[in-house]
């Protein structure tokens, strides 16, 4: 069983049909007890990140987030990535804190959103595809990066350290080979020997 | 490298994909879940459906269509015609649509831009223009319901007007080139993409391969959007794609 958690924020729908689309269950969750019987944790999002950080706190979920991020595997996508990390600068507001490192406005001369289909670049052989990119924000870090994708300068693309992933990218809109990245994020990830 | 995108338009009558014949009338061309299949196997980067329904009853078998399509097929979908309301647009997001695309209603209540794109993220809500130049004006001015009626909006103002209000993106049509399949209108697309920070489609003239790689050599869109030529299977999409990678242009490879 998959808990997406439901924190109000995002289109869910095409996430759940692919996950139910490679075999899983699916619980859309905001309450404790649930989200810690699944096996696996998914942060999505799409909007504003301060609205975002407000309504996990306002549904209190910061403990038992905190809590399963060690212990479970823990896939952030999109917006859900970029919580991810300390601070972003959409609503100067902090983040989740699991990941060192902090979300700018993409800038440069380049059209804002990165929306549409970009290579991965990753020193993992498999990641090297074209996926779906549609965001305005990206995340600055030196740590922890998989994969990345150029767009005048480089986007933080997958992220992981142990049990947590982050995708900035919609694997759930990325045909068979994002659903297939989104697979290999569920089942350990991508850093594991 | 971003890669330059490449997208059918299905246009949606109850639930039955249909395509005008030069407003003659209307003929039922298939089961669109199937049609959305075959262009995803083609390499379509991305389908946007216009729904051209009248009823409610129309767009409701609309919001099917959406659920069935996007069970199997897992590429963005935009979903455009007839969506007057933020309850509209959640319906349509609820079903399965990734991006909205807003034209008439817009124009109508610029405010509702703002509020889709407060409540549901710019990233979604997609302004479609239908552009047509006056000539004793000199000056491209903004329609609405299909092309039908004129507006005395400017579509050079409304571009920077939307971008202000949150839109995510732009399908522009060019109404003096559309269906002449002579190429796109690359002095209008590059007007509006040199002004506008968002990604622009550009739709409306494409009739053979060139007319793309033209499009993305010719200006800095990000998409070019056709209908009948990949219908009518004139053109594939592969074609397409081989002939804009040949000249250099960045393509998604399938």
């Amino acid at each position: 069983m998959i808990a997406i958690v439901d924190y109000g924020l995002g289109n869910i729908a095409n996430l759940t049909n692919a996950l139910e689309y490679l075999g899983y269950e699916v619980n859309i969750t905001n309450k404790q007890d649930e989200l810690e019987k699944a096996d696996k944790i998914i942060l999505p999002g799409v909007g504003h990140y301060k609205d975002a950080m407000n309504k996990i706190e306002e549904l209190n979920l910061l403990p038992v987030l905190e809590k399963l991020k060690d212990t479970k595997p823990f896939i952030g996508i999109c917006l859900g990535m970029q919580l991810l990390f300390e601070h972003s600068e959409e609503g100067n507001v902090r983040g989740l804190g699991y990941l060192p490192g902090t979300v700018k406005k993409i800038t440069g001369n380049v059209a804002v959103p990165h929306l549409g289909w970009n290579k991965l670049n990753s020193t993992i052989p498999s990641l090297d595809d074209d996926v779906y990119f549609i965001h305005s924000f990206k995340v600055h870090t030196d740590q922890n990066v998989v994969a990345t994708a150029e767009y005048d300068e480089d986007v933080v693309a997958i992220v992981q350290k142990e049990s947590i992933v982050g995708i900035q990218f919609h694997p759930e809109k990325s045909g068979t080979k994002g659903l297939q990245i989104l697979d290999q994020a569920l089942k350990g990830g991508f850093t594991h020997d | 490298m971003i890669k330059k995108r490449i997208i059918p338009c299905l246009d949606v009558m109850d639930g039955v994909v249909v395509k005008g014949i030069q407003f003659k009338g209307l003929r039922e061309i298939g089961n669109p879940v199937d049609l959305a299949k075959r262009y995803n196997a083609l390499g379509a980067d991305e389908l946007v459906f216009l729904d051209i329904s009248a009823t409610e009853t129309g767009h409701a078998l609309m919001l099917d269509v959406i659920r069935q399509t996007a069970k199997e097929l897992f590429i963005p979908m935009t979903i455009g015609g007839g969506i007057q309301s933020v309850s509209d647009i959640s319906a349509l997001l609820g079903a399965g649509a990734d991006k909205v695309s807003l034209n008439s209603a817009a124009l109508r209540n610029p405010d509702l831009i703002s509020e889709a794109s407060e409540k549901f993220g710019s990233q979604c809500i997609c302004i479609a223009i239908d552009a047509k130049w006056d000539e004793e004006k000199q000056d491209w001015f903004c329609y609405t319901h299909g092309g039908k009626q004129a507006t005395d909006i400017r579509t050079l103002d409304w571009v920077k007007r939307v971008e202000a209000l949150g839109a995510g993106e732009l399908l522009v049509t060019s109404m003096d080139y559309d269906g002449m399949q002579q190429g796109f209108d690359h002095k209008l697309l590059s007007l509006i993409q040199g002004m506008a920070t968002i990604p622009v489609i550009a739709s409306g003239g494409a009739g053979s391969a060139d007319h793309f790689s033209d499009l993305f050599i010719e200006t800095n869109v990000s998409a070019g959007l056709a209908a009948s030529i990949f219908h009518d299977e004139d053109v594939s999409i592969q074609e397409v794609k081989d002939l804009c990678i040949q000249k250099g242009v960045p393509m998604r490879s399938v």
